[in-house]
C-alpha cells in the first residue's frame, strides 16, 4: 500500500474541486440562464474532455505546459518551475479534464430552477446575492453535491492524463491510479490488489452519495 | 401629482409594443383586459421593474420609480411592489410561513413570525403555516401567493393572472376573498386577466389594451354599455355592433338602419346622413311576447327571424336576421320566456331595441370585418 502515492491523489482532488467547485457554480449558472450565439460551441467544449481519450488531452496539454509554449512561459516567469512533472502541472490538468463532471450537474440543476422563481425573489426584495444565497442555492445543490462528489472521485482515478502530464514521480505527480499501474508492473499483486480494493469501494460509496442525493432532490418539490 | 398613487405611462418599442397610460388610485382596482399578446403581462411587469421600456415615467405616490427622462430606474427591490405570479412562484424549499418571512425586512425575528402569522390567518391558512408548497392544493398555494406579496408592506400590489390555475369552485371563492381582503388594504392594485366576467366582478375600472395602447379605461358598467369604439366593444366580446346614419326626421333626431328609424335616448348633435357605429347591450333588447304586444314595446320594434336559439340554463341565447341586410341582433332572455313564446330557429320574433341602451360611437374603417 503507497500512502505516499494515496495522499497525493487526495491533494490533488482537494485542490481541483476547490478550484472548480466556484467556477462550476458561476459557468453552470451562466449556461443555465443565458441565451447567446456559440452557447452550444462552449458547452460542446466543456464535454470534450468526457470523449477524448485521455491520453490525446495529455498530450496537447504536456505540449502546451512546455517550456517555449505560452502557458509554460507563463508559470515559469510566475513561479520559476516548469509546469510539466510538477504538482501544479497535474492540478491544472484535472481542472481541465474535469470540467463537464463540475459544470454538467450545475447546469442541469440550475436548469431546473424556475425563472419566475427568481422575479419573485426581487418582488419580495431580495437583493441578487441573497437571491442566490437563499434561493438559487438551496434548490440547485443537489446538483453542487454531485458535481463535488463526481469531480472528487473522478480526480483520484484519473490515470492517463497524470501520466502524460506528470509522470511517476513519487511524492511530486506519483498518484494512487499510477502507483497500482506501477506495482502490476513490477508484479506487485498484493499492493495492486489493496489499492484497487480502496479505489472501488470509495468510488461506489461516492457514486452511491450522489444518487442517494438526486433521489432527494425529486422530492424537493421543485416543479 | 394628482391624488392618484399610481401612474403609469409606457412606451415600449422593443419585444411586446407599448404605448399607453392609466392611473390607480389608493384602494381602487384596476383590471388590465384584452387578448394574448396586448400587453398585459409585459405593463404588470414594466411596473414591477422586472421590464424596462423604451420610454416610461412611473409614479407612486408622487415618487419616481422610473422616469427614463431623467434616467430613473428603481429596481424590483427598491420598489416595494408586491407581485402575484401566474404560477405563484412560491419557494419550494421554504415553508408557507417562511416563504412570507423571507419577504419581510422590517422588524425582529419574533414580530416578523408574528406578522406572517397574522397575514396567513387574513388568507385563511392558519394551521398550514408549516406545510411546503407542494403540499397545498392550487387554492393554498395562491393564497400564500397573496399573503407573501403582502408581507413586504408593498405599495402597490400587482396580480398577474391569479385565477387562471386553479378550477372553477376554487376560483369564484378565491374571487370573493380578494373582494373581501381589498377592503383591509388601502393601495392601489392591478390584476391582469384575459376573463372579462372576472375583470367586471372585482374591478373599479378596467383598462382595455390592445396591441399595447389603452384604447379605454372605465368603470365596468360605462364600459359595457358605453365603449369608446367599435373595436373595444368587440375586445369586450360584444355582439350587435353595427354601423347607420343619422337621420334628421320631422319627429327628430333618428338611427337609420336597416331600413328603420330608431329613436336615440339623447340625440347627439350629429348631421344629416352622418356614418355612425352603434352598438345596443344585450341586456337592452327586449323580446315582446307573441301576439300580445303592450305599451312598453312599442319602443324601436324590430322584427326578425330566429336564427338561432341556444339553452344555456336559465338562460337562453337568442339570434335574430332581421330586415333584408340579414343583420344579426343577440339577447338573452329566460329559458323559460323563451318556452312560453315558443321560439324555435324559423318562426318571426319581435323585440324592442331601448332607446337609453342605443350607443353611438364615431365610425372606424373595420367595421365590416365585425364578425360577432
Amino acid at each position: 500500500m503507497d500512502w505516499t502515492a494515496f495522499r497525493l491523489s487526495l491533494e490533488l482532488a482537494a485542490w481541483t474541486t476547490a478550484i472548480l467547485m466556484p467556477l462550476g457554480l458561476l459557468v453552470g449558472r451562466w449556461l443555465a440562464y443565458r441565451r447567446f450565439r456559440g452557447r452550444g460551441l462552449v458547452e460542446a467544449a466543456i464535454a470534450l474532455p468526457l470523449v477524448l481519450p485521455p491520453t490525446v488531452l495529455g498530450y496537447y496539454l504536456l505540449v502546451s505546459f512546455g517550456g517555449d509554449m505560452p502557458i509554460g512561459q507563463f508559470w515559469q516567469q510566475l513561479t520559476g518551475r516548469g509546469l510539466n512533472f510538477s504538482f501544479a502541472g497535474i492540478v491544472i490538468a484535472s481542472i481541465i479534464f474535469n470540467l463537464p463532471f463540475a459544470i454538467q450537474p450545475v447546469q442541469r440543476a440550475f436548469e431546473t430552477v424556475p425563472p419566475h422563481l427568481r422575479e419573485a425573489a426581487w418582488c419580495s426584495g431580495l437583493s441578487g446575492w441573497r437571491t442566490f444565497t437563499h434561493i438559487e442555492l438551496p434548490l440547485v445543490w443537489p446538483g453542487v453535491i454531485s458535481a463535488f462528489v463526481l469531480t472528487f472521485i473522478h480526480t483520484i482515478g484519473e490515470f492517463g492524463v497524470v501520466l502524460m502530464v506528470g509522470g511517476s514521480i513519487e511524492g511530486e505527480t506519483r498518484t494512487i491510479a499510477i502507483a497500482i499501474y506501477d506495482r502490476v508492473q513490477a508484479f506487485d499483486d498484493e499492493a495492486a490488489g489493496a489499492m484497487s480494493l480502496l479505489l472501488l469501494v470509495a468510488s461506489f460509496i461516492a457514486i452511491a452519495l450522489v444518487y442517494g442525493l438526486a433521489g432527494k432532490g425529486r422530492g424537493v418539490g421543485v416543479r | 401629482m394628482s391624488a392618484d398613487d399610481l401612474s403609469v405611462e409606457l412606451v415600449n418599442r422593443r419585444g411586446i409594443p407599448l404605448d399607453l397610460r392609466f392611473n390607480v388610485r389608493a384602494g381602487e382596482l384596476l383590471a388590465l383586459v384584452g387578448p394574448s399578446g396586448s400587453g398585459k403581462t409585459t405593463t404588470l411587469r414594466a411596473i414591477a421593474g422586472l421590464l424596462r421600456p423604451t420610454h416610461g415615467l412611473i409614479l407612486c405616490q408622487g415618487a419616481p420609480w422610473l422616469d427614463t427622462r431623467q434616467g430613473i430606474a428603481l429596481t424590483p427591490q427598491q420598489r416595494r411592489v408586491g407581485m402575484v405570479f401566474q404560477d405563484y412562484a412560491l419557494f419550494p424549499h421554504l415553508t408557507a410561513l417562511d416563504n412570507l418571512r423571507l419577504a419581510m425586512d422590517d422588524g425582529d425575528t419574533n414580530s416578523r413570525r408574528q406578522r406572517a402569522m397574522e397575514l396567513l390567518r387574513m388568507v385563511r391558512l392558519e394551521g398550514l403555516e408549516g406545510r411546503y408548497p407542494s403540499q397545498l392544493s392550487g387554492g393554498q398555494q395562491q393564497r400564500v401567493a397573496v399573503a407573501r406579496a403582502l408581507a413586504r408592506r408593498p405599495r402597490v400590489l400587482l396580480l398577474d393572472e391569479p385565477f387562471s390555475a386553479v378550477d372553477m369552485m376554487t376560483r369564484q371563492r378565491l374571487q370573493r376573498e380578494l373582494a373581501l381582503l381589498r377592503q383591509s388594504i388601502n393601495i392601489p392594485i392591478v390584476l391582469v386577466t384575459h376573463d372579462l366576467q372576472e375583470a367586471r366582478a372585482l374591478a373599479d375600472r378596467i383598462c382595455v389594451l390592445h396591441q399595447g395602447n389603452s384604447l379605454q379605461t372605465d368603470a365596468p358598467d360605462t364600459l359595457f354599455r358605453e365603449p369608446r369604439s367599435a373595436r373595444v366593444a368587440r375586445l369586450l366580446g360584444q355582439p350587435n355592433l353595427f354601423q347607420g346614419l343619422i337621420r334628421h326626421s320631422p319627429a327628430g333626431l333618428r338611427l337609420s338602419w336597416n331600413g328603420r328609424l330608431l329613436e336615440l335616448h339623447q340625440p347627439p348633435e350629429l348631421a344629416d346622413g352622418a356614418r355612425v357605429d352603434w352598438y345596443i347591450p344585450e341586456s337592452d333588447i327586449i323580446l315582446h311576447r307573441r301576439e300580445r304586444p303592450s305599451q312598453g314595446e312599442r319602443e324601436n320594434p324590430i322584427n326578425g327571424i330566429v336564427e338561432e336559439c341556444i339553452t344555456l340554463g336559465v338562460q337562453t341565447s337568442v339570434t335574430l336576421r332581421c330586415g333584408e341586410s340579414g343583420e344579426r341582433l343577440r339577447f338573452n332572455t329566460s329559458t323559460h320566456a323563451a318556452r312560453r313564446n315558443g321560439l324555435v330557429p324559423g318562426i318571426t320574433a319581435t323585440v324592442s331595441l331601448l332607446s337609453q341602451g342605443i350607443h353611438l360611437m364615431a365610425p372606424s374603417t373595420e367595421i365590416s370585418t365585425a364578425e360577432e
